[in-house]
């Protein structure tokens, strides 16, 4: 058993398809906020494990964006050491039980995998899958793994914001030394992973274990504080050696059609917030945020905040469940396996259809809402086939709520009260340079706040580079400095 | 990790005032805006505005009407207890003008927010009049420390039970007409009645901003459920506001969303009154 083995190691499983993940059937789960991948066992991990075929170029590694050494903690799992496997992924993310579950690996480590040969009829390994085995025995057998964290280094470090950036900048600069404090504006930690991901894609409890282990490493958290508000962000600057603004896109985007402000119409953002933080599925019993009694709802938008908002729409119970899109099904921004868990679950898909208008029932809520039809036409500036209005022909759907679920733009609780922060004047963003380094030397900035709105592990990679220059910054006033670094950043490079 | 509550006071049936300790809103906390809390752990958010401060002892103060689950679990809360989430300060402030002759129009409960608002005008060097109405005598709230801040202050009540009897808007066509010069209104209670001051500035150009009060979840402009429509426009009054150009908003709409929950917000006090009910004859079994 050497880890230097120059050979590459026996292949002991040979299948060519992924080991299947059991899941609950969609006829009962409708009826439940409970996960719906239920996660391999010991024995389907290992054998998934063991199609890992240790290839000498370890595409998944460059497709990650936190830069895991997937083929070593496969091995691991091969050989059923799993406190190992753990370790080896907490060096680069501490979060595998929620990546296992959010992450897009498709797009990612699976996507650019070996074994990933569709011509020959030959799934990737299952890489999320087991990351997230991981991530749940850590959790079931109470194993408590703790990266270890380097001497104090006398430096302080603000975190404004505790969504997936703030989370892994804080966890790999608390590592290094620095004495790291998050602040939030919400009244639980976690930011989308707790208002926007629903309870069935990402039990809360999970994101509670995941943050508890931050805090073991002594990072401390600071809950109802809206910076910008509470505090100026100047001052912030003043009392923290570095700050890193991760605030993410919490400014929803709307239509702009007639009827919008009726009663039953909804940002996706609030309605997962109703539902998701505030647990308004439980009203009246143990929460006492209201949700409406849904009959007939349509969620507007194909992304994945849409597909979470139609599935948790789903769950409350109404009679139908429309999914309103002016693109194709070719087109659909959502993870494939959330469109597929979406229609599983019945949800109906009206793609090639263009919101007009949202019509009052009279009483001033919603009634119904029209919608063009539409074809497609000559590709796009995005390389799209653009959708064109098809004469004449105009439906309207009977409904009594509306969800927008089409985007949304960075949140401007902190910039609008820091004007000498370089913004980007049409997108609202923050501007960063290389290291993501604002116009302020000590305040660095990531995730969706930078980007206007991306995925999780995107969120999170970008964490991991800020933390890396913030911590060159803090140790030489260089973010750039070569010689700084106290062991291996993983940095992925693409992502720079 | 609550805040802790110093002084708790009843300024009228069902109406508390609370002094909590909470130093950072204290400093930072202006006229007009807002604060977001919740009593415990399966609480719902709801927005509150700042009745006033004191950055010295790190308190605010909160004044509050027991209205639904939410308001009476907070006003069961004694001196000693603390508040389970306080968020804040948010919103914008109260703009608050130089050297002019403003009017403070409040209603209800909304005369705990005129207290910081008079009080700010006069530290800008404002000549600053205040009218409050209430339905009746023993409802209206912070008549004395409101006198002691505004150049005069004039007392509505609907049963003419205090003051002079009517509507806030009677006192203030008066004013008005009587020739008293008013540069701007400030005005703050319910939507029916802010939207009748607007309606009875207008003709006399008078700016008017109206503190609005739309339901809310998070308050930092995350979810639109606050939002209004100000000149034809959609606004979120959370960061945004909460006070807008009061000839601009569109009132009516503004009364639809606020009516949305109500029946949702009845079961859920019936149900919380039932609970407390069959938790006091259990004792009494006992």
């Amino acid at each position: 058993m050497s880890d230097e083995s120059p050979k590459p190691r026996k292949v002991l499983n040979k299948a060519k398809n992924k080991t299947p993940m059991r899941e609950q059937e969609a006829a009962a789960r409708i009826f439940n906020f409970e996960e719906v991948p239920l996660g391999y066992n010991e024995q389907e991990a290992t054998q998934e494990a063991l199609r890992c075929i240790d290839c000498k170029d370890k595409p998944c590694v460059a497709g990650c964006p936190v830069g895991i050494d997937i083929p070593a903690f496969l091995k691991l799992v091969g050989e059923k050491n799993y406190e190992d496997a753990l370790r080896k992924i907490k060096e680069k993310n501490f979060l595998p039980a929620i990546c296992g579950r959010v992450c897009p690996q498709e797009d990612q480590c699976e996507m650019v995998c070996t074994l990933n040969r569709p011509d020959k009829g030959r799934e990737a390994g299952a890489i999320g899958r087991v990351e997230r085995f991981l991530g749940d025995y850590a959790m079931e057998h109470n194993l408590k793994i703790t990266p270890t964290v380097a001497a104090p280094t006398g430096k302080t470090v603000a975190i404004i914001g505790s969504g997936p950036a703030g989370l892994t900048a804080a966890s790999d600069l608390a590592q290094k030394g620095h004495r790291v404090t998050v602040f939030e504006a919400l009244h639980k930690p976690g930011g989308v992973l707790f208002y926007g991901i629903p309870q069935f894609r990402l039990p809360k409890e999970i994101l509670v274990r995941e943050i508890d282990g931050l805090k073991d490493m002594g990072v401390e958290f600071v809950m109802n504080y809206p910076v910008g508000k509470a505090e100026p962000l100047d001052s912030i600057r003043e009392r923290f050696d570095a700050v890193f603004i991760a605030t993410g896109a919490g400014l929803p985007w709307f239509l702009g059609i007639p009827g919008e402000n009726l009663n039953g119409v909804y940002s996706a953002n609030e309605f997962l917030t109703r539902v998701n933080l505030m647990g308004g599925y439980k009203f009246p019993d143990s929460s006492d945020t209201p949700v409406k009694r849904i009959k007939r709802i349509a969620v507007i938008g194909a992304g994945n905040t849409a597909m979470d908002s139609a599935r948790t729409a789903k769950r409350l119970k109404p009679e139908v469940v429309y999914l309103v899109y002016r693109r194709s099904r070719l087109e659909m921004p959502a993870r494939v396996e959330e469109i597929h868990h979406a229609e599983q679950e019945g949800v109906e898909f009206n793609l090639l259809h263009s919101p007009l208008e949202i019509v009052n029932d009279g009483k001033g809520a919603v009634g119904a809402i029209r919608c063009q039809e539409m074809e497609l036409g000559e590709p796009d500036a995005s390389g799209r086939r653009k959708p064109v209005p098809i004469e004449g022909k105009v439906r309207e759907f009977a409904v009594d709520t509306v969800v927008i679920a089409i985007g949304q733009g960075p949140n401007p609780l902190l910039t609008a009260d820091c004007p000498e922060l370089d913004r980007d004047p049409k997108k609202g963003t923050i501007k960063i340079n290389e290291v993501m380094q604002t116009s302020f030397p000590n305040v660095f900035a990531g995730g969706d706040i930078v980007t206007g709105g991306a995925t999780v592990i995107l969120a999170m990679g970008q964490g991991r580079v800020a933390a890396d220059a913030m911590h060159r910054y803090l140790m030489t006033g260089n973010p750039r400095d070569p010689f700084a670094t106290v062991g291996d950043s993983g940095v992925c490079p693409n992502l720079l | 990790m609550g805040n802790k509550i110093v002084r708790a006071v009843e300024l009228a049936p069902r109406t508390r005032l609370f002094e909590i300790e909470a130093p950072h809103i204290a400093q930072r906390g202006q006229a007009g805006q807002f604060v977001i809390l919740r009593v415990n752990d399966q609480g719902e958010r709801i927005p509150l505005t700042l009745a006033n401060r004191d950055p010295g002892q790190g308190t605010i103060t909160l004044v509050f009407q027991e209205v639904g689950k939410t308001t009476e679990m907070l006003g069961r809360l004694q001196v000693g207890q603390e508040i389970h989430d306080l968020a804040g300060p948010l919103g914008k402030a109260t703009h608050i003008p130089t050297g002019k002759t403003v009017v403070c129009v409040g209603g209800g409960i909304g005369n705990a927010v005129v207290w910081p608002q008079v009080q700010a005008l006069k530290e800008a060097g404002n000549r600053c009049l205040a009218i409050l109405g209430a339905r009746t005598k023993e409802l209206l709230i912070l008549e004395d420390e409101i006198r002691a801040l505004a150049d005069e202050v004039i007392i509505t009540t609907d049963d003419g039970s205090y003051g002079r009897k009517g509507m806030v808007t009677h006192a203030l066509t008066d004013l008005i007409e009587g020739g008293e010069k008013v540069d701007e209104v400030i005005t703050i209670g319910p939507v029916v009645m802010m939207k009748f001051v607007c309606r009875a500035t207008q003709p006399f150009g008078i700016p008017t901003q109206a503190s609005l009060n739309p339901l809310m979840v998070d308050g930092t402009g995350m979810c639109g459920a606050c939002r209004v429509t100000v000149g034809g426009q959609t606004r979120f009054a959370c960061v945004e506001g909460p006070e807008f150009d009061g000839h601009q908003v569109d009132f009516d709409e503004l009364i639809t969303r606020l009516a949305y929950y109500q029946p949702e917000e009845r079961a859920s006090l019936d149900s919380y009154h039932r609970c407390r009910l069959e938790a006091a004859a259990d004792q009494l079994r006992h």
